[in-house]
């Protein structure tokens, strides 16, 4: 579910809490969908800070979201996963969409 | 070898079930005092082969799900997922990463969740009769 918002300049935050499983992913995703076309935001950050429990229904979400925003010429972020959350996309090799902002102290590869 | 406690749950295929279905069976494997990642690995490979009976197994309608888990000695525990829905055709098919018949809002990687976060995934199914997942996981015995 959604518990909060967040809108900046070309762009909005949206706030996930709870599990999310198959039975959560169809309402979270109409709320989404719902928020990104309204606020027409460039830039789409989903913060998973609030969710406990996620399965394969999250990187099915995760992946529509990141199609959405690439057919507008926009941009999707992720944050605020659990190690667990993070394994899990990694399962679906996630982790190599650009979706994860630098944190402090991580670096990539290329970087010396 | 004879299980030392036992749990089958059957409820219909009803998305709002898939939390209840995970955590009966984390709340049930408490007793084998499993480690938090340990507990995370099996309530999200029972949420994956739950969701497959209801998206998959009874695609338009709603059929019985049963849950079978046996605690063995030295934490060994076996986790059936059974329903008596739609069968499928491609069992080989069906448990490659990515494959799906779900649409595009499903990642065709329940199989791959199952495998990887347990230590041994079975999967039989005759079409027309249902599907059963069999799924071993050992949790670490820990010593006083």
């Amino acid at each position: 579910m959604v518990t909060r918002m967040e809108t900046g300049p070309g762009q909005v935050t949206v706030y996930l809490s709870g599990e999310l499983d198959h039975h959560a992913a169809r309402p979270l995703r109409e709320q989404i969908d719902g928020i990104a076309e309204r606020c027409g935001a460039k830039k789409l950050r989903l913060d998973f800070e609030g969710v406990p429990f996620m399965d394969s229904s999250g990187i099915g979400l995760i992946m529509g979201r990141y199609r959405m925003m690439c057919a507008l010429g926009g941009e999707l972020q992720v944050t605020g996963m659990s190690e667990r959350l993070r394994s899990i996309m990694r399962l679906g090799g996630l982790e190599r969409l650009p979706i994860f902002p630098q944190q402090k102290g991580e670096h990539n590869e290329t970087d010396q | 070898m004879k299980p030392i406690n036992e749990l089958r749950l059957e409820f219909p295929s009803r998305s709002a079930n898939e939390g209840f279905a995970r955590t009966a069976v984390a709340s049930f494997l408490a007793q084998l005092d499993p480690a938090v990642d340990e507990m995370a690995d099996v309530r999200t490979a029972v949420s994956e082969a739950v969701t497959n009976c209801i998206v998959h197994a009874y695609p338009d309608r709603i059929g019985p799900v049963i849950v079978q888990v046996r605690l063995y000695r030295n934490g060994r525990v076996i986790i059936r997922v059974k329903d008596r829905g739609c069968g499928i055709p491609d069992v080989e098919k069906a448990m490659e990463p990515l494959f799906t018949t779900g649409g595009e809002e499903r990642s065709g990687l329940g199989f791959s969740v199952m495998e990887s976060f347990t230590d041994r995934l079975k999967v039989t199914s005759r079409v027309g009769k249902g599907t059963t997942v069999t799924m071993e996981k050992y949790i670490a015995v820990r010593q006083p």
